[in-house]
């Protein structure tokens, strides 16, 4: 069979799409972002550094609650910046959460971002103080390299905490997957740490990504079941860990996941992995490496709403993949092992590891760290990060757990969480616990709707509607993103919103309460009367024709409410 | 005003007109009036036809009558299509077009809406819109100026003014292709004439996008055959020698209509300066860079209430009309103080007015409402209070706007003066009744002040250096429009400070926008707040001095407009300090360096 080609990394750049000729001419990743940085006349770097900006950790982004402000008073948008920390696994040490927390107080706009893959966000940085914050983070050993771009991002790691021995494995594993596929380029270090270019500065060698990286963002994720945290079918590549007898024998890998898409173009659509074989922890990172080759070499870089790998395996097949591995590893993945996910949220509260340790689980509402009237969450966190000897895990889930609390500390922790009403977090309704937004409105260059600052309101009338049918002890996974993108995951909800507009939002039905299955679109283009008055009907019939245990994204299929969407193609059919 | 460009004997004045009739097209005049004027130029001199081009600057401001600033030349523009993208489908559809006008011959320009200079759209004759709607029926971001321009009171009628909209849109949408027809329905309403009807294109555009091309392009060559498109632009000549007579000063101030009064310093400034544009139209007044304009400002009411409160006055509508308008009630002389003293009999006012150095301690911060309510008066009449009054002064503001860039209009910037002592809120008479209380469509007693000390080379490709800090800068807008509009080749650089870059960089956007287009050359920008140790103007110049003194070398114009306590001082001194060191002076001949460049005109100051 001939393969192809026309579209991927074998053709010239010149016929390739604008961002592959960027970074092709950027000399790994610098491009004019030093001296965009020193421009003086305007808060912002140009268009093209912009794009290479991603891959340092980094987004342009501006308060667009001023932008129409602005523009009327000769004011160029209020240009700022977002800095994502690389974070593998979601684990971090006490030391660098205060640090983390002073360069948020420092140079950001107060607050810290949970994100839906187990990382920090800044929001808000100005551009002169872009420089000070990531040396800030590097004084505690953390970087945001890759943590955005074409590139292999933040890798996920379940956060289970009552497998400790585990998870410590699992996270060693995710971290060195993480570490493996970075970018060889100097090119942060120059930019951001100040550092002496060395010989080769501009063309150091890329032996995984090659000169022009990937065609599109990559996202990797390790999983323990029974809990599917991560989301693992929603990964370019996932690793499922396999334990029989309470010992690690290996992972089923899983590729082609995938959530980003657009609206009004049924050729992009979210799409669940395949999982392809099974393969034994030693062979992680080199699988790793080859799986980001194969999306490298064969990848589209024409249409870059094309260009996941999602659609490289949708395009040739699971079969094409298995026997394109095997031919780079020398050998074939196995036989995929059996396993089974019960869930993807959090557990609440205190949890015991098998090591003994003590585990305390904070619900976050969407992920934000701030202090409020109501509840100074920020400064409790930091009161506790400057006494705590463990570390803190950030959950998939944007929530955070006070991790590895020794027995004898749990006391001190606990008369902390007591004293600044953490304890209070956990006690909010099933409904909220489950529901996730994306940052969306006012720093997201993307958002067309409110995203994090409006499902709390939403989520309010919709507890109340569970409540009055006697479903407020009822999961449901709600999830909110303001644009078609993803960040949110919420193909995979059992009810999704994604943003059109101001206001109005797409609404989906029918995502399996463990990732199992992606939703349906149900409305297009509503606003709140239309959301609450369709849910409300639907939610009763729920109430009352549920069987035992059935969950709401099973139900609405069931009873005919949604067609069910059995593959990434068919989800805009 | 009205100016005449052109060099006779060199090209010709009248234009053929590109259409079906290939006759001469002779703008506003008929034939006949064109055929005499034609013959007249024909014989003038270069030194003539200037003064001819001043005489009817100044016949027709003695006449009142308010016109263009610019005969209206039709330039290499026949169609001008503009194109507001979201994502990038209605800037693709507009390059489609332009390829096919281009093919069929058509002269054409086409252009992101972001990117088109709203003046123009009065001269345009063939105008096609291609836009796109966001969200909730608002325009695409790079369309927002033209829009809003297009919709407000500034928008010219547009009477000879060909056009076609397409829209783009989602029906899903409630406000679907709002823009377009928004737009399609106001240059109807301006008086534009639609060439074909508007299509609202749906998601699945392709296929009636295709069909209004075909269709727009038809009548674009039944209007305009291309062979017939002969284009003759005008260059500029220097403004006219003789200037007309001012209609309007502070004794007869026009009433002008205020356009525009907002603020431009940024959400979370510690400043409140506001950009003030004001309609001249119909005055005849005419200005040039670095005038100023003067406004006849009013007391604020509730002042005037309360000072007549503690006067014991009320009820006397006409001493409220007087205080709110003649006199001046805030700043307290010397006179009124001595004047108030014997008055009240006061011991401790009669020991400050013995005491001069007590006396001006005494009075930083006070207001005659101070002394007023501290030390009252009973049974005071209206006449022996005002009599220690004086009359309420006009305010000077530099203009920040070309007349020839905004042909009926003046634009100020105005920082508002508020702050509290002696336990009072102190507001500021002329920028607080900006501030507060006018708003767009009230009016202004206004006239021009001129400066002959200030102003631009006349020479348009010497180099000037502007220095300014806060409102300072506004002379240099008006300088910069000035040489955008007259095409100077001159270099320009601009040294402005202020307190923070994020919401004090007065007039960002469009600073940007000329050092893009080569219109400014350099800018060096001090923000003294926005780092530990404060950073000003005169640091800027000193870490610039090798550079600095090559301009000035070279014949640049230094400009220096602002504070005259702090910035002019401070300014100065720098100055003194690059001449010296670049030169190898001592300090008095660097001191004479400077003076000379002043006597020259080469180092003009507008300091207050």
């Amino acid at each position: 069979m001939t393969m192809d080609r026309s579209r991927d990394v074998s053709q010239p750049v010149e016929r390739l799409s604008g961002n592959e000729r960027l970074k092709a001419a950027s000399r790994r990743l610098r491009g004019d972002i030093v001296e965009g940085l020193a421009d003086p006349v305007t808060g912002g770097i140009s268009p093209e550094a912009q794009q290479l900006l991603k891959f340092h950790g980094s987004y342009q982004q501006d308060d667009r609650d001023l932008r129409d402000e602005r523009r009327r008073q000769k004011l160029e948008p209020a240009y700022e910046f977002m800095v994502r920390v690389r974070l593998p696994g979601g684990v971090c040490r006490p030391d660098q959460w205060l640090k983390l927390d002073e360069l948020a107080r420092t140079y950001a706009n107060g607050t810290l971002r949970l994100t839906t893959r187990q990382t920090f966000q800044f929001h808000g940085i100005l551009k002169r103080d872009m420089r000070k914050t990531i040396q800030g983070m590097n004084q505690v050993l953390l970087d945001s390299i890759a943590a955005c771009g074409d590139v292999n991002r933040g890798v996920m790691c379940s956060i289970n905490p009552h497998l400790s021995a585990l998870h410590q494995q699992v996270y060693e594993l995710a971290k060195a997957t993480s570490e493996h596929l970075l970018p060889r380029t100097r090119a942060y270090h120059e930019i951001w740490l100040e550092q002496e270019p060395v010989a080769g500065s501009g063309e150091e060698e890329e032996p995984i990504y090659g000169p022009t990286y990937l065609p599109r963002k990559f996202k990797i994720g390790f999983v323990i079941p029974p809990e599917n945290d991560v989301d693992v079918y929603t990964q370019d590549l996932g690793f499922i860990a396999i334990v029989e007898n309470g010992k690690l024998e290996g992972f089923n890998v899983t590729v082609g996941g995938g959530m980003g898409r657009a609206d009004n173009e049924p050729g992009t659509y979210p799409r669940l992995a395949d999982v392809a074989g099974f393969i034994r922890p030693d062979q992680v990172v080199r699988v790793a490496e080859e799986v980001v080759k194969i999306q490298r070499d064969y990848g589209d870089r024409v249409d870059r709403k094309h260009a996941r790998f999602k659609y490289t395996i949708d395009d040739r097949g699971l079969d094409w993949f298995k026997d394109e591995i095997a031919s780079r590893l020398g050998w074939r993945l196995e036989e995929p092992r059996p396993f089974v996910f019960t869930t993807n949220g959090d557990r609440y509260g205190w949890a015991q590891g098998d090591d003994g340790c003590w585990h305390y689980t904070l619900f976050v509402e969407n992920g934000r760290v701030k202090d409020t009237a109501d509840l100074q969450l920020m400064t409790a966190l930091r009161t506790i990060a400057a006494v705590h000897e463990g570390e803190f895990r950030l959950t998939p889930n944007q929530n955070l757990i006070i991790s590895r609390i020794k027995d004898t500390a749990r006391a001190r922790i606990q008369s902390l969480i007591e004293a600044y009403g953490l304890d209070s977090t956990v006690r909010r309704s099933v409904l909220r616990r489950n529901s996730m937004a994306c940052v969306a409105l006012p720093t997201c260059a993307l958002a067309m709707a409110e995203s994090e600052r409006y499902l709390p309101q939403l989520v309010t009338k919709l507890e109340k509607v569970m409540a009055e049918h006697g479903l407020a002890e009822e999961p449901i996974i709600v999830r909110m993103t303001g644009c078609p993108n993803g960040c949110a995951r919420p193909y995979v909800a059992e009810i999704a919103f994604t943003g059109r507009a101001p206001g109005k939002y797409n609404v989906y039905l029918g995502g399996g309460f463990h990732g199992q299955r992606l939703n349906r679109m149900l409305l297009e283009n509503v606003g709140e009367p239309v959301i609450l008055e369709t849910l409300t009907p639907i939610i009763a019939r729920y109430a009352k024709e549920r069987v035992p245990g059935e969950r709401f994204g099973d139900f609405v299929i069931r009873a005919g409410i949604i067609r069910e969407v059995k593959e990434g193609r068919d989800f805009n059919g | 005003m009205a100016v005449v460009h052109c060099i006779p004997g060199k090209q010709p004045l009248l234009v053929t007109k590109p259409d079906a009739s290939s006759q001469t097209w002779t703008g506003p005049l008929s034939p006949e009036q064109a055929a005499q004027l034609e013959a007249l130029v024909g014989t003038l001199t270069a030194e003539q036809a200037l003064w001819v081009s001043g005489y009817l600057a100044g016949y027709n401001a003695r006449a009142r009558v308010a016109a263009p600033a610019t005969a209206v030349v039709p330039t290499a523009q026949p169609v001008t299509i503009l194109y507001a993208s979201e994502t990038g489908n209605a800037a693709s559809l507009a390059k489609k077009l332009n390829e096919r006008a281009k093919a069929k011959g058509l002269a054409t320009k086409l252009l992101d809406i972001a990117d088109y200079r709203v003046k123009d759209l009065k001269g345009e004759r063939f105008l096609v819109v291609v836009t796109s709607t966001q969200g909730e029926g608002e325009p695409p971001t790079s369309a927002a100026d033209f829009y809003e321009f297009l919709h407000g009171r500034k928008a010219p009628r547009l009477e000879g003014l060909k056009f076609a909209v397409l829209g783009l849109g989602d029906s899903t949408y409630e406000h679907f292709c709002q823009t377009g027809k928004d737009i399609d329905t106001r240059l109807e309403a301006l008086g534009a004439v639609r060439m074909v009807e508007r299509v609202d294109c749906d998601v699945d555009y392709e296929a009636p996008a295709t069909g209004w091309i075909d269709r727009l392009l038809d009548q674009l060559v039944r209007e305009l055959p291309p062979a017939e498109a002969k284009i003759v632009a005008f260059p500029h000549v220097a403004a006219p020698a003789v200037a007309a007579e001012p209609l309007y000063d502070r004794t007869n101030p026009f009433q002008a209509t205020v356009l525009e009064n907002l603020r431009l310093t940024g959400r979370g400034s510690s400043k409140e300066i506001r950009h003030v544009e004001i309609s001249l139209e119909g005055s005849g007044l005419t200005y040039e860079p670095g005038d100023s304009l003067g406004i006849l400002p009013q007391n604020d009411p509730e002042l005037v209430g309360e000072l007549i409160a503690s006067l014991g006055l009320e009820g006397r509508p006409d001493l409220q009309e007087a205080l709110g308008r003649d006199y001046e009630i805030t700043t307290l002389t010397g006179r009124f103080l001595a004047g108030w003293a014997e008055l009240s009999g006061a011991k401790a006012l009669k020991e400050l007015v013995a005491d001069p150095a007590a006396q001006k301690a005494w009075l930083h911060g006070r207001e005659i409402i101070d002394v007023v309510s501290a030390f009252p008066v009973p049974g005071i009449d209206a006449a022996t209070f005002t009599g220690l009054l004086r009359k309420l002064p006009p305010r000077l503001y530099s203009l920040a706007s070309s007349q020839a860039a905004n042909p009926d209009e003046a634009h100020i910037v105005v920082s508002t003066v508020r702050y509290d002592s002696h336990g009072r809120s102190r507001k500021g008479v002329a920028s607080t009744m900006l501030a507060d209380r006018v708003r767009p469509d009230d009016t202004l007693p206004v006239y021009i002040n001129a400066n002959r000390h200030f102003r631009l080379p006349t020479d348009p490709d010497a180099p000037i250096v502007m220095i300014g800090a806060g409102t300072g800068v506004a002379p240099y807008r008006a300088f910069m429009q000035e040489r955008e509009e007259r095409g100077a080749k001159g270099r320009s650089w601009l040294f402005f400070g202020e307190r923070n870059f994020r919401t004090d960089f007065l007039y960002q956007v469009e600073w940007q926008r000329w050092l893009k287009d080569g219109v400014l050359s350099r800018i060096d920008l001090a923000f003294s707040r926005d780092q530990a140790e404060k950073v000003y103007v005169q640091h800027r110049l000193l870490e610039r001095a090798a550079e600095l003194w090559a301009w000035l070398e070279e014949g640049a114009h230094l400009y220096l407009c602002g504070d005259a306590e702090q910035l002019a001082p401070d300014v100065h001194a720098a100055l003194l300090r690059i001449v010296a060191e670049q030169s190898g002076r001592g300090p008095e001949q660097a001191a004479e360096y400077l003076k000379t460049l002043q006597r020259e005109g080469r180092y003009q100051r507008d300091v207050y």
